[in-house]
């Protein structure tokens, strides 16, 4: 095609002259309509930045979702704000889950992670990992007969179980060296009357 | 008709060398003394401490602001000037003696509780909960021999 378009020499009796090609020349007409330009985006796409506050073995407490309250132990960052955390499992029944940054308290009590299985958070920390094994929706007519009969009992993946155990185990060890730092984790947190949530140092 | 018996009152009174507690303002939780009672409402107060962020300067103070402590600084001279308060308040041993009171330890537990993180919070929580049960143990124990 590049050939086609390349522009041809004229002779004329006093010299030559390029000619270019027909799809190169100007239109002799302006278009009818004005052809809309997409509007240029001025905003960039940038990688979510927690607060300084979220470091990894920061204990965080829940503040949204089924876990709300709770007090957990937050693993890594994941790309788009969100937070891996761990209960553990074993201490206050929160697995290996994803939440968001900002419904989150940070806390000034650090946990320790260095005997964490690195290659357990980053294959938890890979996208699909939390998502693939869903079952597809029930539609229509199938769902609407569904609902007379029993749910039958979600199993946990093999997979699951054994990443949650090999994460929970290092830190269940160090949780357990240091005093009532157990009993804080299972403890949910609550606001009672007096509570001010602004002046409390977390 | 009986006899009238009279006593005098035994509530704090605003007077001269009373020493008052500053519950706001620039310079809430210091002590002071009143100096010389202006009207009903303002007082002069002088509160020459010993360490240099306890200090209150001498100056005229709403009483809104201030609260009566049971400390009084006898023979405090009216409109006396800060050597003589100073000195005054030495040998009286106003800090020593606020500072040993229920009321100021009561202060220092809850400034001490209130910079306490969420975890240590926790730990006061339960750790009163088990003397809370010492006790009671010890009550149960003592009443069922009675």
């Amino acid at each position: 095609m590049a050939a086609a378009q390349e522009p041809t020499t004229k002779k004329y009796s006093k010299g030559e002259r390029s000619i270019p090609h027909h799809t190169q020349k100007a239109s002799k007409y302006y278009p009818a309509e004005d052809e809309s330009a997409p509007k240029k985006a001025r905003k960039t796409l940038r990688p979510a930045k927690p607060r300084s506050s979220l470091q990894p073995g920061t204990v965080v407490i829940l503040l949204a979702g089924r876990f709300r309250g709770k007090r957990v132990v937050l693993l890594k960052h994941l790309p788009q704000g969100v937070l891996l955390v761990t209960g553990p499992f074993k201490v206050n029944g929160v697995p290996l889950r994803r939440v968001n940054a900002r419904y989150v308290i940070a806390t000034s009590t650090k946990v320790d992670l260095s005997g964490v299985d690195e290659a357990v958070l980053t294959k938890a920390s890979e996208s699909g990992y939390f998502t693939k094994d869903k079952a597809a929706k029930k539609t229509g007519e199938e769902a609407f007969f569904k609902q007379g009969e029993k749910p039958e009992k979600k199993e946990t993946s093999q997979d699951r179980v054994a990443d949650q155990k090999a994460v929970d185990k290092a830190l269940l060890a160090t949780i357990k060296k240091e005093a009532h730092l157990v009993d804080y984790l299972s403890a949910t947190f609550s606001l009672r009357k007096s509570d001010r949530p602004h002046a409390m140092v977390f | 008709m009986g006899d009238a018996d009279i006593t005098t009152s035994q509530w704090r009174l605003v007077e001269v060398g009373r020493v008052v507690l500053f519950s706001a303002g620039p310079y809430a939780g210091r002590l002071a003394t009143i100096v010389e009672i202006i009207d009903h409402k303002r007082v002069l107060v002088d509160g020459p401490a010993s360490s240099k962020d306890k200090v209150v300067p001498r100056h005229s103070a709403s009483l809104s602001h201030v609260s009566l402590t049971p400390i009084v600084i006898n023979k405090l001279p009216r409109a006396t000037g800060t050597g003589v308060v100073r000195k005054l308040w030495e040998q009286e041993k106003v800090d020593e003696k606020f500072d040993a009171s229920n009321w100021a330890k009561g202060r220092v537990q809850f400034q001490k509780r209130r910079q306490l993180n969420d975890f240590e919070r926790f730990k006061v929580m339960k750790l009163r909960k088990q003397a809370r049960f010492e006790v009671a143990k010890t009550l149960a124990k003592v009443r069922s021999k009675a």
